[in-house]
């Protein structure tokens, strides 16, 4: 049982950077460098623990279920996990080697984590976005941990010459009970390296009522103490011997290119070495660089005030028109007129004509950055025909295939070393940033550090759609919703990959349009055509942004137009406890997961609402001034509901005293860690809602750093956020955590505002909307 | 030549005076505990301490901190168990954790300045660090858990 131990295999990254506390020596020799099996999608059945089915095994490279590959014990007893997918602050480098530790019955203590570097065949896919890595991973994390553990028991029945069945592990090591004799992981590592992998068919999982930290969370991120002395090493930490440090101007308008450049000035500045034209690739660009005008420094510092001192002329191409204020016009025109109709359930034309009365709102969301904390940042060293990458990437595996094809080398010749991420939201999904930094490598013959700046991330970046959102909803005589019609219009993020994709594709129409879960006769959703003019990509729950800050406020304006309570009116539209069809509609994406094992199901998205009602104090007697909203949302298929407590004075100044959430994500393995992803989602919705814009003009962004675009501050911060978590049934399959918190957020506080106001805010930010 | 007092240990510099102190500490010196988040003294990323205060790393040149005592995360405390970074591990405060350094910074020189700082004294304070993974509520029961003992 081992990773690679020939000491030609050892990474770069471990030259430079601590990833772990175990002497590489010490690890056994092993089963060497298996590649081992793919599982073309997990199904497990044990008592307790009933089959699901996932999406896993679409993903490029699917799911390996190796503990060759996963696991190594040396002699002294340590036990050394990897962790294959990306850390961000969700604590999955943590968590996913936690569930191996629990099943494999290791002492957490004697548990370090090793970061696996890009390679999907060896680990399976490796791309940490969509709220994937524990849905995916629960079951063969566990399988590794069993097969694990049954070759640590295999190992000890055969020196003691007793039956596997009468042994067993326990807490790092195996004991027999009958006999009394019990013997540690560590002494049995070399023999249990030497006993077969067991089949995943018959290895036994553990009974979940005897788990000791699957879904207990007391358990702290690994990297804790690293982070708060400053240790913790991220793409930004990387330094390597002779390394030079560049940053980058780039087309400030997308698909704008240099036309002429004067680099004399830049030359002059102390510190800066070089001053070089960058290769760029004709938009759109996929995840390709956008070209521009490289400054080498010694520094960081020294090739920014380079860079201050370029005399650069941009050819600006098609985008140089770009506008928002018209664009919205553009959006909003289109949303007023048919489009594709992409659901289609009864006659809406007709019901809404028939309808007593049909109420209207239009709702504008615009662009947003990411803005993680840490810019994008990546080291690379080319030689020859071999490439070394260091940096905060979400998806480790997509970096090495981009970065080969661009040099024009194999895959095989690449090692991207995954440092931890200062934030990613969707924005380190996109390898651009590696690219630049290998290209440069390449052309100086020396490791290159690129920095991006914070003006370069909310300028160059791969924006949040902007969209407009119309929703029609036609009411009977009795106040019932007998019509719902829902226009989506929004540059599509396939526009970043092809020319003319002018619809959203079917990971985005699934995302709050196609699988809005109502109870209503007659539906129909459009998508009217929209082109983009920027470089769209995802960013933290992408489309469930404007869909459930649209539909979330509909059903408070409907409540305010037939006069009932809010909650009420939501429950009474999410209508009976169903599972959803969605016959009509053709390609629906479901997150990437069967509709079996994870369908619309509307008992559990009643359930979070009823939840925080009950836990929030809907209701509740509130002082003056103050207004509680609420919104529900299932996105990455958990059910999220929310309540917002808001208070408004004479001023329009906005703060919030309470958040209540309820979430059901199935089942789930650190709760420590999804309250924390619940309390920031909050901090991010309230962010989003309060200041979040990218705008442009004459095809450039206007803002540019924290002065001009807000982000919110701990002054603004709710004073609390409470998070309940709706404890899973035996047989529910874990669902997204990461990014489910954020759609419900903006429209519970928009509704909030609304109850306290009679303000209804329909496009954001909401900037001096509420100022008199 | 400028000779700078880093963590109590002398550190030289015989290029651009007006080099942020932010990029002599992590590209010159190799502290890479500070961290760059703006560049314009906007999100407390780069906080360090300067004889008893916190200031931003990224606006300060190297020239301005000299004859001055600059303590870095790497000096806050011998072992890394500053009362601060005590109770943001018992809050499990960080997510992401890039800008938990600056917060940390920050707080330390806080309540260096007010031991016992009140719930609006801490959200004052602290408002210059922005946390993009929004873990104020923590940061804020941390430093009052800091300040009342860990
Ligand atoms: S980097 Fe200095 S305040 Fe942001
Ligand atoms: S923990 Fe990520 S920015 Fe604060």
């Amino acid at each position: 049982m081992n990773m690679s131990t020939n000491p030609k295999k050892l990474r770069g990254f471990e030259r430079y950077v601590k990833v772990d506390n175990v002497s590489r020596r010490s690890i056994l020799k092993g089963l060497g460098l298996a590649g081992g099996f793919v599982l073309a999608a997990p199904v497990m059945s044990r008592p307790g623990f009933a089959a699901y089915k996932t999406g896993a095994g679409e993903m490029p490279h699917g799911t390996v279920v190796d503990p060759r590959v996963f696991v190594a014990i040396a002699p002294d007893g340590i036990v050394t996990i990897v962790a294959h997918r990306a850390e961000m602050g969700t604590g999955v480098r943590t968590s996913l080697p936690m569930i191996v530790a629990e099943e494999m019955e290791a002492d957490w203590s004697r548990v370090r984590i090793q970061q696996a570097h890009g390679d999907e065949v060896k680990f399976g896919n490796q791309d940490t976005d969509g709220s994937r890595s524990t849905r995916h991973y629960l079951i063969p994390m566990r399988q590794i941990g069993a097969s694990a553990r049954t070759m640590l028991e295999g190992a000890a029945a055969k020196r003691w010459g007793v039956p596997a069945t009468e042994v067993k592990a326990v807490n790092h090591e195996v004991v027999h009970s009958a006999s009394g004799r019990r013997i540690g992981f560590g002494d049995l590592a070399a023999d249990a390296a030497k006993q077969s992998v067991p089949s995943v068919e018959g290895l036994r999982l553990k009974d979940p009522k005897d788990f000791r930290y699957l879904g207990k969370g007391q358990i702290s991120m690994v990297d804790l103490r690293d982070i708060t002395v400053g240790t913790a090493r991220y793409g930004a930490d990387v330094r390597l011997p002779g390394m030079k440090y560049a940053v980058i101007a780039r087309p400030p308008v997308t698909g704008g290119k240099v036309a002429s450049f004067d680099g004399a000035a830049a030359m002059k500045v102390s510190g800066v070495e070089k001053v070089m034209e960058v290769k760029g690739w004709p938009w759109p660009s996929k995840f390709q660089p956008l070209g521009g005008v490289a400054v080498i420094a010694r520094n960081t510092g020294a090739a920014i005030k380079g860079r201050d001192a370029l005399k650069i002329v941009w050819d600006d191409g098609a985008n140089g028109k770009y506008e928002s204020v018209a664009y919205r016009a553009e959006l909003e025109a289109a949303a007023r007129k048919p489009g594709l109709v992409v659901r289609k359930e009864g006659d809406v034309e007709a019901a809404l004509k028939g309808a007593d009365k049909v109420i209207v709102g239009e709702y504008y969301l615009p662009h947003l950055a990411h803005v993680a904390m840490e810019p994008p940042v990546a080291v690379a060293d080319v030689k020859g025909d071999k490439a070394e990458i260091w940096g905060p990437v979400q998806s480790a595996g997509g970096t090495r295939e981009d970065v080969a094809k661009t040099l024009g080398i194999p895959q095989e010749n690449v090692t991207v070393n995954v440092t931890l991420l200062g934030g990613g939201f969707g924005r380190k999904s996109k390898c651009d940033f590696a690219i630049e930094a290998a290209l440069l490598s390449k052309e100086l013959g020396a490791p290159v550090k690129v920095q991006w700046t914070r003006e370069d991330d909310i300028r160059n970046g791969f924006l949040h759609t902007v969209s407009v959102e119309r929703i029609e909803a036609g009411l009977d005589k009795s106040g019932k919703v007998t019509a719902w019609r829902h226009r989506s219009v929004a540059p599509s993020i396939a526009s970043t990959f092809a020319a003319g994709a002018l619809h959203q594709a079917p990971f985005e129409l699934g995302m709050g349009l196609v699988d809005m879960p109502f109870e209503i006769a007659n539906v129909q959703c459009e998508n009217p055509e929209a082109a983009a003019r920027t470089r769209i990509g995802w960013f933290r729950s992408v489309s469930n942004i404007p869909r459930a800050f649209a539909v979330q406020s509909m059903v408070a304006e409907l409540a305010q137009a037939t006069k009932r309570d809010p909650k009420d009116m939501l429950l009474e539209l999410i209508g009976s406890p169903r599972i959803v069809k969605l016959d009509s509609v053709k390609d629906l994406w479901n997150y990437g997961e069967p509709y079996d094992s994870y369908p619309i199901d509307t008992a559990r998205l009643r359930k979070v609402v009823e939840l925080v009602a009950e836990k929030g104090g809907w209701g509740r007697s509130i002082p003056k001034g103050h207004g509680l909203g609420i919104a529900a949302h299932r996105s990455f298929v958990s059910y999220i509901a929310t309540i917002v407590e808001v208070a408004v004075d004479d001023k329009g100044k906005l703060t919030v005293p309470r958040v209540d959430t309820a979430i059901d994500c199935g089942t789930y393995v650190n709760p420590e860690r999804i309250q924390s992803q619940i309390e920031g989602a909050a901090i991010m919705g309230l962010s989003l809602a309060k200041h979040g814009a990218v705008t442009f003009k004459d095809g450039k962004v206007q803002q540019g750093n924290f002065d001009d675009s807000p982000l919110l501050r701990i002054d603004e911060s709710p004073a609390v956020t409470n998070v309940y978590i709706v404890p899973p049934g035996p047989d529910t399959p874990p669902s997204g955590v990461g990014e489910p918190g954020v759609p419900p957020f903006a429209p519970a506080l928009i509704n909030a505002i609304f109850a306290a106001t009679g303000k209804r805010i329909r496009a954001l930010p909401i900037g001096k909307q509420l100022e008199a | 030549m400028i000779t700078l007092k880093i963590n109590g240990q002398q550190k030289n510099w015989d290029g651009d005076p007006d080099l942020p102190l932010l990029w002599f500490l992590r590209d010159e010196a190799g502290l890479t505990g500070t961290k760059y988040g703006c560049g314009q003294a906007l999100c407390g990323a780069c906080t360090v301490i300067v004889d008893k205060q916190a200031i931003r790393a990224c606006i300060t040149s190297v020239s301005d901190v000299v004859d001055r005592e600059v303590t870095t995360i790497e000096g806050l405390h011998p072992t890394g168990d500053h009362a601060v970074q005590k109770a943001w591990r018992q809050l499990n405060v960080p997510q992401c954790g890039f800008c938990q350094v600056g917060q940390i910074m920050q707080a330390a020189a806080l309540l260096l300045e007010n031991p016992k700082p009140n719930h609006d004294q801490i959200r004052e304070a602290m408002a210059g660090n922005i946390c993009r993974c929004g873990c104020y509520q923590r940061i804020e029961n941390a430093v009052h858990l800091a300040s009342t003992g860990v």
